[in-house]
């Protein structure tokens, strides 16, 4: 009896003491290491004003969280897995990184969440599309924050058909994330009572859209879905635009769109688009007010990934604070419990595949009359509840949610 | 009258000067060799793999290009095919060990090269070079496409294995070292074709490939096996890489990385052995040392920049004016 009594208390007393262990801020600091593109294709979504946006997080922490420093690195992913897992591999080694955030092309963020799950380190994805890092791709240590494919095209094809577009001509980038777009599309347009009379798949990259735009106009769709990204999709655009697409009574609908492009593109090309967001500057009193602080640093307006970043970063920090570690299974499961209210979300909240769940915005891109300034483009046209624009759970391929 | 004495001196001074040249070159592969293997202590030593992978790519490249004259612009297509069969390979059967996974990727890459040649090597000059653009390019939209690839997701979460099934090469130094093993083989075996009669022909191809044909040589024969032996070091330099990072990817096989290699090269000496070791320590530096800092943005224009200058002033590499140096003052 006394024994097991003795050994009981040793029990206790030892998981008392990893557990106060736990509780530390390891080395007395938080380092947020920031990888992005911040020289490529994507720098203007995420890239250095992104970092500014995580700054502006760390200042409104004061630079310290209870007590403990708050550090920065930062890296150019260049687009390229192997140079972003070297990097993050000495970060998470060498350098006792806690939380990496920032991740834009899919290839680099997939790669680096492999290295955190060996390694135990935290991931926040804020600039990634792919729907695939919280499905089959997910891992007890990244959390995927902003927006993904999903959403994207359930959001606008949905909403687009309700509208009356029954008939849609679908123009894919012929590779794996345009044919996976196409395919959600194609699903939520027959399920809403429309059909897909016809698609058109254009080689990855393609600058010359003219034929493809053809195709649409003859084709008599009411809807031209743009299944495909970046610079394709703002060429088709463009394209769409000088062949009078849209005033010729067609749909524009574009699937992946950011404000930096439309901004790019101008009201006067991209007018009447409709795209869905899950963040929009002048959405609301408190989205603008964000807005303003950032339009002061940087002089331009958050893209959802820019406000996505201080975000998620102020709540990890939170977490930190709210807990007293940097654990990473501990933080993410506080981060898990603990709704996120604030200028990027209402109601928001991280689910166990690492998704976090918020509302989407369907967004319809001004016309020049409407625009009051170069950053007025969008007009917010509905709503989409967090549950109703995400991959319900249960068609989930994620191990932490199928092993439940 | 004094002639031949002339004629010994000057044979004299000859060997003289290849002997210290031999001893120089000597002591300083010696040092290279301390250096690389004391090197990961100070260094991070992913990063030292990810260099040594892309300079044994790079002296693959400059067996085509530094000897026999032949400027590819299509060896991404071999890196990335022995980076997806090793990766295919690795993380699909489990039983294989590490060496078996890079040995068949490095003959994928090899076959491969065999097919590019007999294609290629008809032409020469720019036409030789946009052939290979040509059929790198569809070697790439082959791997974008193929599902087993992971399309522009890349191929991820590759195991490093086991090296002969007993060496753990989830431990870092061990990787190193087994990287450093197949580098300093790729090395000594261009050092050692160069230096071989198959190398000075090779040489003399450079030079005056009509003069070689007159010598009764057949010239195509040369250049195809030389094409083929530098796809296969491409290929295991690729496999190796994969290994490295537990990843393959498309950038392997984008034109980008058949541009880099150029650079490398050049930078570091084209027809030096040691220039393209230079040049891709130089290059995979300057990207990791830029992307790290506030200068970021300016990567690609350093790099044009550097390219240029080199070309314009520096024709023959690092490498190449070093030994020029060395030469006119140490003679």
């Amino acid at each position: 009896m006394t024994i097991m009594k003795k050994l009981l208390t040793t029990a206790i007393a030892s998981a008392m003491m990893v557990g106060s262990a736990q509780a530390d801020i390891s080395d007395n600091t938080v380092k947020i290491g920031y990888l992005a593109d911040m020289s490529g294709t994507y720098r203007d979504l995420a890239g250095p004003n992104g970092l500014k946006a995580l700054e502006m997080a760390i200042a409104d922490f004061g630079g310290k969280v209870n007590g403990a420093k708050i550090e920065v690195v930062s890296a150019d992913d260049r687009n390229n897995p192997d140079s972003s897992s070297s990097t993050v591999r000495r970060w998470l080694e060498n350098e006792n990184v806690d939380l990496v955030a920032g991740m834009v092309a899919s290839s680099v963020t997939i790669a680096v969440t492999k290295l955190l799950e060996e390694n135990d380190g935290l991931g926040i994805v804020s600039g990634s599309a792919a729907s695939s890092i919280t499905n089959e791709h997910c891992t007890p240590n990244h959390i995927h924050y902003v927006y993904d494919t999903y959403p994207l095209a359930n959001g606008t094809a949905k909403a687009v058909v309700q509208e009356g577009g029954k008939e849609w001509f679908i123009l894919t980038a012929d590779y794996a994330f345009g044919h996976a777009l196409e395919g959600d599309v194609s699903r939520v347009v027959e399920e809403n009572g429309g059909k897909v009379i016809k698609t058109a798949r254009h080689p990855f990259p393609t600058s010359d859209f003219s034929s493809y735009i053809l195709q649409a106009q003859s084709s008599g769709a009411d809807v031209v879905a743009l299944a495909n990204a970046g610079s394709d999709t703002t060429n088709a655009i463009t394209t769409a635009g000088e062949f009078g697409l849209t005033q010729s009574g067609q749909t524009l609908a574009a699937l992946l769109l950011f404000l930096t492009d439309v901004h790019a593109l101008g009201v006067n090309s991209a007018q009447g688009i409709q795209l869905t967001t899950g963040w929009y500057w002048d959405m609301n009193e408190e989205a603008r007010k964000w807005a303003d602080r950032f339009m002061e640093e940087t002089g331009v307006r958050p893209t959802m990934v820019h406000a996505g970043i201080y975000s998620s970063t102020m709540q990890y920090l939170n977490a930190v604070k709210a807990t007293g570690s940097d654990d990473t299974q501990t933080v993410r499961k506080q981060m898990m419990d603990t709704p996120i209210n604030d200028m990027f979300a209402t109601n928001g909240r991280i689910r166990e595949d690492g998704r976090m769940v918020h509302d989407m915005y369907l967004a319809q891109v001004k016309t020049p009359e409407e625009s009051e300034n170069e950053w007025d483009l969008y007009k917010i046209v509905r709503t989409i509840p967090g549950d109703e624009a995400y991959r319900p759970l249960s068609e989930s391929k994620c191990s932490l949610v199928t092993k439940n | 009258m004094d002639h031949p004495v002339n004629q010994t001196n000057i044979q004299q001074a000859m060997l003289d000067q290849q002997k210290s040249d031999q001893r120089r070159k000597h002591i300083l592969n010696l040092v290279l060799l301390a250096l690389l293997l004391i090197a990961p202590a100070v260094i991070y030593p992913v990063f030292l793999m990810k260099i040594l992978c892309f300079a044994l790519f790079a002296v693959a490249f400059n067996l085509l290009l530094g000897f026999t004259g032949l400027l590819s612009f299509g060896h991404a297509a071999f890196l990335a095919t022995g980076s997806y069969t090793t990766g295919y390979l690795l993380s699909n059967y489990s039983g294989l060990t590490t060496e078996m996974g890079i040995i068949v990727g490095t003959a994928a890459a090899t076959v491969l090269g065999v097919l590019f040649a007999l294609v290629a090597i008809r032409r020469q000059g720019i036409y030789f070079a946009m052939i290979t653009l040509a059929l790198a390019q569809l070697v790439y939209f082959m791997f974008v496409q193929a599902p087993f690839t992971g399309g522009e997701d890349g191929m991820h979460g590759v195991p490093r294995g086991h090296l002969f099934g007993f060496i753990d090469l989830e431990n870092n130094l061990a990787m190193y070292y087994f990287v450093l093993a197949v580098f300093l083989g790729g090395y000594l075996l261009v050092q050692r074709v160069v230096g071989s009669p198959f190398g000075q022909v090779l040489k003399a191809i450079k030079q005056n490939e009509p003069r070689a044909v007159s010598l009764g040589y057949n010239v195509n024969q040369y250049k195809v096996l030389a094409f083929v032996m530098s796809a296969g070091l491409a290929g295991l330099a690729g496999s190796v890489k994969t290994v490295v990072f537990q990843l393959a990817s498309l950038n392997d096989a984008h034109w980008h990385m058949s541009g880099e290699v150029i650079l490398m090269t050049l930078l570091g000496g084209t027809g030096t052995l040691l220039g393209p070791v230079v040049g891709a320590t130089f290059v995979v530096n300057l990207e990791y040392q830029l992307s790290q800092g506030p200068l970021g943005d300016w990567v690609d224009p350093i790099l044009g920049a550097i390219f240029v200058l080199t070309v314009i002033a520096f024709r023959s590499g690092i490498v190449g004016e070093i030994q020029k140096f060395v030469r006119k003052n140490m003679g």
